[in-house]
């Protein structure tokens, strides 16, 4: 294909994706340095009130709103440097935290906590979707192939739910007196409440993301396990392998590419996290750094945005996500470059 | 499969009842707001799963389901599903138009829709009605279920207003989102240069950014766009924030990078030489694209397109932050209704919503279920 055709097919593309998603993060960039503020100034006012015979004049200093001949609030924007960030970051607080060696403080600093979450959310869901969903794959390729079907159907709803009701489903099943809180309470004879404390709520966000992902994970694992090498498991059962091992060294090393593949989507997924935030309302207790940004960027009461330091605190996301995919992406270049 | 066939008993037991275990917890949480949504709030917020599924209070007030009723229902639902997973396809190929399949298809899509929405609320309650009066004992109401709150939310609420700025929102996306990501598709399957493989790394780059990052770009920008374009396009520049079509060209862009990545693996499949004898008779690149390529690549651009209604239909972070309260789609109205300070009714309300929006969802899993499956295997399987 001549470049000029191949520039041709890929121009819209292309020219979307840098304006709406390179432009704005070059934007980013440059907020997350500057603030933009409106313009005040002090005016002197002559205020008069009528008194028996003599009138009582004060002058006071008031600080007032300059407005341009539309009436619109005037700003001015100006350069910061890491002011943004230090808001965000709060570093003197978390010296403070980390020389009383305390722990619980640290996490009273919003961005620390919020990171706290995202890793551990990312790290610990990892494991338990690939696994269910290996799991989920070995039973159904074990299973007759008449209920394949009904399974696979059963399983997709999870997965294409959108996921703020996903998050919601779960709550309701746990919310007050939902019908899961009630089954726990019967076992263990006492009054729970799951909403009342964070890590509860966080065990809730870990069942739904596993519950959401796991299809996805298992879909692909049985398309892997479909092309398994037959004599491969053959001389396996001839040389005395158990079922186990089996698994172990010939189905797991086949599946590798697609563990490595569901690695990397996951890790990208699960640190945006953000729908469980909304879904349970956990930002009392539990946020992520998505959330964190996420509120930045709603108005507050006065109507104005952070939008300064929602832009610091995105760049700093950014930053976490570029370390994430650091080995993975330089484990897909070198396959690049072992097979040119 | 022979070793497949002499497992132990036991192992065969745990499979099967991990298997039903899963398929237990994936469907649960779906029925039980569904349940929850037709009940009286005090049925349905009630401590007794009991009371919940049987909802008395529901009964009592007159609304409610016989065993004929349920039967009927479990009949036609059945039905439905058996139709639109294993008859539509060769009812289409019987019935449909020979010369055009695609619209066919689509003809048929939006039949079956329509057939199952007059089914369910118009043919089913009559028909129950009638045989509720002449069953006798199986005509009596057993379980308790009201529709009042699917008519709360959709005809007082003004949850209709949030579905239209739905569909209208996905119907953007989806349509915008795959006519330009073909192109760029074919032509990343086609060329195997430096520049491809840099695109597709940026690509796989910009899918990984979290869209909180990008929403705190546009933002400003939108909301001063009136300012910034008006030396370019005068007085007609429009304010981008809260206007339904600039969101759906930045759910596009947000999508573009899946979808190039998907229909690329998809163009793979379509064997090069195609294009190659389409040339050699004389075709520029773009001829060969229309009259040989076009015609071939349905399967993928609809599993493409399902992806992007996914997205578009899903998206709860860029919809609520770039759309005020007139043109709310349905997830930020929901979750508003929701974390708004409610009574039982409220909150019955919302869970009637959830269960509306996810509808749709079902729908798609049973028309398309295989689509799906090979759109999640594509990027795995190709890599």
């Amino acid at each position: 294909m001549r470049f000029k055709t191949f520039a041709a097919f890929v121009a819209p593309s292309f020219v979307l994706m840098m304006l709406f998603i390179a432009a704005p993060l070059a934007s980013v960039f440059w907020q997350s340095f500057h603030v933009t503020q409106p313009v005040f100034n002090e005016v002197e006012v002559e205020t008069c009130t009528p008194g028996f015979g003599t009138t009582n004049c004060s002058i006071e200093k008031k600080v007032q709103l300059v407005l341009d001949d539309n009436g619109d609030p005037v700003t001015k924007t100006e350069f910061v440097g890491l002011q943004s960030y230090r808001n965000v970051l709060e570093l003197d607080r978390l010296g403070e935290a980390i020389g009383n060696a305390s722990w619980a403080q640290v996490m009273t600093i919003d961005f620390w906590k919020a990171l706290r979450f995202t890793l551990m959310f990312t790290l610990v869901t990892l494991p338990l979707v690939l696994g269910v969903g290996l799991a989920i794959a070995l039973a159904v390729n074990n299973s007759l192939s008449t209920i394949r079907g009904p399974v696979i159907f059963i399983s997709l709803l999870p997965f294409v739910i959108t996921p703020v009701i996903g998050a919601l489903a779960i709550r309701w099943l746990f919310i007050g007196n939902g019908i899961l809180t009630v089954g726990i309470e019967t076992m263990l004879g006492r009054d729970i409440s799951m909403f009342a404390q964070g890590w509860t709520i966080e065990l809730m966000m870990y069942f739904y993301r596993v519950w959401h992902v796991a299809p996805f994970a298992f879909v692909v694992f049985y398309a892997g396990l479909q092309t398994v090498n037959q004599d491969a498991l053959e001389s396996a059962v001839i040389d005395g392998a158990s079922r186990w091992q089996r698994l172990r060294f010939v189905i797991i090393p086949h599946l590798m590419p697609l563990i490595l593949f569901l690695s990397l989507i996951h890790l990208m997924d699960a640190y945006r996290v953000f729908e469980e935030i909304v879904g349970f309302s956990s930002q009392a207790y539990v946020i992520s750094l998505q959330w964190l940004t996420y509120e930045f960027l709603i108005p507050s009461e006065s109507g104005t945005r952070a939008i300064s330091r929602a832009s610091a605190s995105a760049m700093l996301t950014m930053i976490g996500i570029v370390i994430l995919l650091v080995v993975p992406l330089r484990r897909f270049w070198r396959d690049r470059h072992a097979r040119h | 499969m022979a070793a497949v066939q002499r497992q132990p008993a036991m192992l065969r037991a745990l499979s099967s009842g991990f298997l039903t275990f899963w398929c237990i917890i994936a469907f649960f949480p779906i029925f039980w707001i569904t349940v929850m949504s037709v009940k009286n709030p005090l049925d349905a917020l009630a401590k007794s799963p009991v009371q919940v599924f049987f909802g008395p209070r529901t009964l009592a007030q007159g609304d409610g389901l016989s065993i004929i009723d349920i039967v009927l229902g479990l009949i036609t639902i059945g039905l439905l599903i058996y139709i639109g997973r294993v008859r539509l396809a060769g009812w289409v190929k019987q019935y449909g138009l020979p010369n055009a399949p695609r619209i066919s298809w689509v003809l048929a899509v939006i039949l079956f829709c329509i057939a199952t929405i007059t089914v369910l609320f118009g043919i089913l309650p009559l028909l129950s009605s009638i045989l509720n009066s002449i069953g006798g004992p199986l005509g009596t109401n057993i379980v308790g279920l009201t529709t009042e709150h699917y008519e709360a939310v959709w005809f007082e609420r003004g949850f209709t207003r949030n579905f239209t700025n739905s569909l209208i929102v996905t119907a953007g996306v989806v349509t915008v989102s795959l006519t330009i990501g073909t192109l760029a598709g074919y032509a990343l399957a086609r060329s195997g240069g430096e520049i491809a493989f840099w695109l597709l790394v940026a690509a796989l780059i910009f899918r990984a950014l979290p869209h909180s990052v990008l929403v705190a770009g546009y933002l400003p920008v939108f909301i001063k766009s009136a300012d910034i374009l008006r030396p370019i396009l005068g007085e007609a520049a429009p304010t981008l924030y809260g206007q339904p079509w600039a969101v759906i060209i930045v759910l596009v862009a947000i999508n573009q990078p899946f979808t190039i990545w998907l229909l690329r693996s998809f163009f793979q499949n379509i064997p090069e030489e195609l294009d190659e004898a389409a040339k050699v008779d004389g075709c520029t690149h773009f001829q060969a694209f229309r009259l040989v390529i076009i015609p071939v690549m349905w399967p993928g651009v609809i599993t493409a397109g399902l992806f992007s209604f996914l997205l578009a239909y899903n998206d709860f972070l860029v919809t609520s932050l770039l759309l005020d309260g007139q043109n709310m789609t349905m997830v930020p109205a929901i979750a508003n209704m929701f974390n708004r300070e409610t009574n039982a009714s409220d909150e019955v309300q919302a869970i009637a919503a959830a269960v509306s929006i996810t509808a749709p969802l079902f729908l798609l899993v049973v028309l398309f279920q295989r689509q799906l499956v090979s759109g999640l295997t594509a990027g795995a399987v190709k890599g």
